[in-house]
């Protein structure tokens, strides 16, 4: 570890996620992989490749095509003493298994006075942006963080996209981790010995005094470029990645708002009764005296994701209309 | 290419050894211990003593809303009796008997319904799990646990239990699948009770039976006179046998009656004769057993006499420790708790925002 530039290595997002699955295979045999497509195919977005061949059918479990069923048997292998990762191919999909989430894994604790955990973890990819149309593109991570009794994960990065998966085994709490689906083929630096991380803390991603941009997932690294060209104008935007969406890290951000004095939310899910919503009033309550100017939110338009290219891009937050949306709130008072 | 029948193996069989007028057939009389039938019987007393009680609680105002089991003693004790400690019973919301049996305290299921969570604590010799509210769910865990003791090589089985309303749950057919496919060790017990709420039975399904929905899956299923304790304990040993042995699991449809209410907050006479609950009533279960057991010389009117006065006193022993640990009012505070293993920071802070309300309510109260 002399030369720290040589303890770094590219990989891309979905390998670190394989890379914190196989860990997690060998460090633990309770662990075991279910979901649909895991197996042979190597899951839908080829983030298991190789791990059947490596750990066997019966840790890589290809499903039948029945999510409330995959999810249901893992909150009982959990009970049973497993240490499940199931994968709902993306989080479309878990509506169908959402009386599970919501109704079972978040309430189980409580049910039985205190005497079962539901130590589940549950992978799904997420987002729009890859023309797949209104009934696979959802960004539905904001309503699973309005559930008490899970916690709620959105690694953007591929640190975290290695290190969450372990701590979040740890827990013995259901942990719902979104990967955003766009980010699978994003390169990232992951140092040599990279590990486990934290998983309730938010990150500063890079440091401003004008604004705070306040983002997770895919809407981070647009809210980064957005920064950089900011930064051109003169304009130092403060960005900070959520990470977890529940709980919230809200100190993370108020502290940064207490500085700035702006802050933009910019959240892929729809503007009504969003985390973006959440974000805004906590500022509100938290921070309101600090503001100079009021709480924007840059959120999809509310309508079901456009299937053609040019709508879908319209629909989505994008650098353009962050670097727009900022610039207004920072000129509005001179 | 000719179009061709494709020969399924399948039949529904139907079981029966203690029919209502107490005549049994002793070819298929099952070989239970005496000292295990005598349990039996006493737990179907217990039973249904208890459900009494209860139900005399809940008008009382003392307890809230319980879902009562008159009627289905036989066809729940006939099936966890079969069970080892070391087994997983997964239940409903109606599977009081059951749960007595495997050794759950009465006071703790007041503590639940008394709107207490710790009565949900399960003795810790045993691998039980609370009660589940939403119809159908947890079928589908008990499909997990049985897989997690393949995995983990351990012999345990998972034994279900679940109504005929809850057979019309996707989850249900997903479980089954589930099952089927990774043949894991796991009894599915349906109390077909002919209501769902107000629903009945033939609303429920086109199906002749309820059984047959196994044979999708290529599973095991046998229907039973769920009002007979000796079919249900008989279809149970089979059932059982094979999935611990590694056979796979097995869907059991118990027929029988809910004599009482879908739950305190129902009235069952906007939908249902009290005709048809006569009839029912003439097929009690606890009436039949008794008779079968006098016949056998292992009980009279006089012991069952002994037994009811004991179980009535056990009832009301309980009843007086719930009323103890009742007497301290829950903590508003203690709502916070069991969310997570560790409490997190804005839960604390709502906590703290409570008991900061609380307080100044006290102190307002307390100047009058």
């Amino acid at each position: 570890m002399t030369n720290g530039v040589e303890t770094l290595r590219k990989v891309t997002y979905r390998e670190a996620v394989r890379e914190a699955i196989r860990e997690a295979m060998q460090k633990d045999t309770r662990v075991f992989l279910m979901g649909e497509d895991v197996g042979h195919y190597g899951g839908c977005f080829a983030v298991s490749k190789g791990l059947l061949e490596e750990f066997g059918p019966e840790r890589i479990r290809d499903t039948p095509l029945s999510e409330s069923g995959f999810v249901g048997a893992g909150i009982g292998a959990a009970l049973g003493g497993m240490r499940p990762i199931v994968e709902i191919m993306t989080v479309n999909f878990s509506l169908l298994a959402a009386d599970q989430i919501i109704n079972n894994a978040a309430v189980y604790l409580h049910m039985s006075g205190g005497l079962f955990n539901v130590p589940l973890v549950i992978r799904s990819a997420t987002g729009g942006g890859r023309q797949v149309g209104a009934q696979h593109s959802r960004s539905l991570e904001g309503w699973f963080a309005h559930i008490p009794g899970i916690k709620v994960l959105s690694p953007a990065t591929v640190e975290d996209a290695r290190g969450m998966l372990w701590t979040a085994l740890e827990d013995p709490d259901p942990v719902l981790i979104f990967e955003n689906s766009g980010l699978y083929n994003m390169e990232g630096m992951l140092p040599a010995g990279a590990g486990a991380v934290d998983i309730d803390r938010a990150r500063v991603r890079r440091e401003g005094k004008d604004i705070t941009l306040i983002s997770y997932s895919a809407s981070l690294f647009k809210s980064l470029d957005a920064a950089e060209i900011l930064s051109r104008e003169g304009i130092e935007a403060e960005v900070i990645d959520l990470r977890s969406l529940r709980p919230l890290d809200e100190k993370t951000f108020l502290d940064s708002v207490a500085k700035t004095h702006r802050a933009l939310v910019v959240d892929e899910g729809w503007r009504t009764g969003s985390l973006a919503a959440e974000i805004s009033a906590r500022i509100m309550e938290g921070a309101f005296y600090e503001l100079d100017a009021p709480v924007e939110r840059l959120c999809s338009a509310e309508v079901p994701m456009p299937y053609a290219k040019h709508l879908e891009e319209a629909a989505l937050p994008q650098v353009d209309k962050i670097v727009d949306l900022a610039r207004k709130m920072v000129k509005a008072d001179g | 290419m000719p179009k061709k029948e494709i020969e399924l193996p399948y039949r529904v069989s139907y079981l029966s050894i203690l029919d209502e007028n107490g005549q049994l057939d002793k070819e298929l009389e099952p070989d239970i211990p005496e000292d295990l039938l005598l349990k039996l019987h006493r737990g179907m007393l217990l039973a249904r003593r208890f459900d009494e009680r209860m139900l005399t609680l809940q008008r009382q105002g003392k307890i809230g809303t319980f879902a009562p089991i008159k009627g289905q003693e036989a066809s729940q004790l006939g099936a966890v009796a079969l069970l080892e400690p070391s087994d997983w019973l997964v239940p409903s919301f109606r599977e009081m008997p059951s749960e007595l049996w495997r050794g759950k305290k009465m006071e703790n299921i007041l503590l639940v319904y008394g709107g207490y969570n710790e009565g949900g604590h399960i003795p810790s010799d045993l691998n039980d799990l609370p009660v589940s509210i939403p119809v159908g769910t947890h079928p589908l865990h008990a499909a997990g646990i049985a897989y997690a003791m393949k995995y983990r090589g351990k012999k345990d089985v998972a034994m279900t239990f679940f109504g005929d309303g809850a057979t019309s749950e996707g989850d249900f057919f997903e479980a089954m699948n589930f099952a089927s496919v990774y043949q894991v060790p796991l009894i599915f017990v349906c109390q077909n009770n002919q209501w769902a709420i107000s629903v009945p039975r033939s609303k429920q399904t086109r199906s002749r039976t309820l059984a047959q929905k196994a044979l999708a899956f290529d599973m095991p299923c046998i229907q039973v006179d769920g009002n007979d304790i000796l079919a249900v304990y008989a279809a149970a040993k089979e059932a059982v046998e094979r999935a611990r042995s590694g056979g796979g699991p097995t869907l059991m449809e118990c027929i029988t009656y809910r004599m009482s209410v879908h739950t305190t907050a129902d009235d069952p006479k906007r939908y249902r004769t009290d005709e048809e609950v006569a009839e029912w009533e003439k097929r009690d279960p606890l009436v039949r057993f008794q008779k079968y057991l006098k016949d056998k010389g292992l009980l009279s009117d006089e012991k069952i006499q002994a037994v009811d006065e004991e179980v009535k006193s056990e009832v009301k022993a309980a009843e007086g420790r719930w009323e103890e640990i009742t007497r301290k009012t829950p903590d508003p505070l203690d709502m916070f708790e069991h969310l997570y293993a560790e409490t997190p920071p804005h839960l604390l802070e709502q906590r703290a925002e409570l008991e900061r309300e609380l307080a100044e309510k006290r102190k307002e109260a307390d100047n009058g």
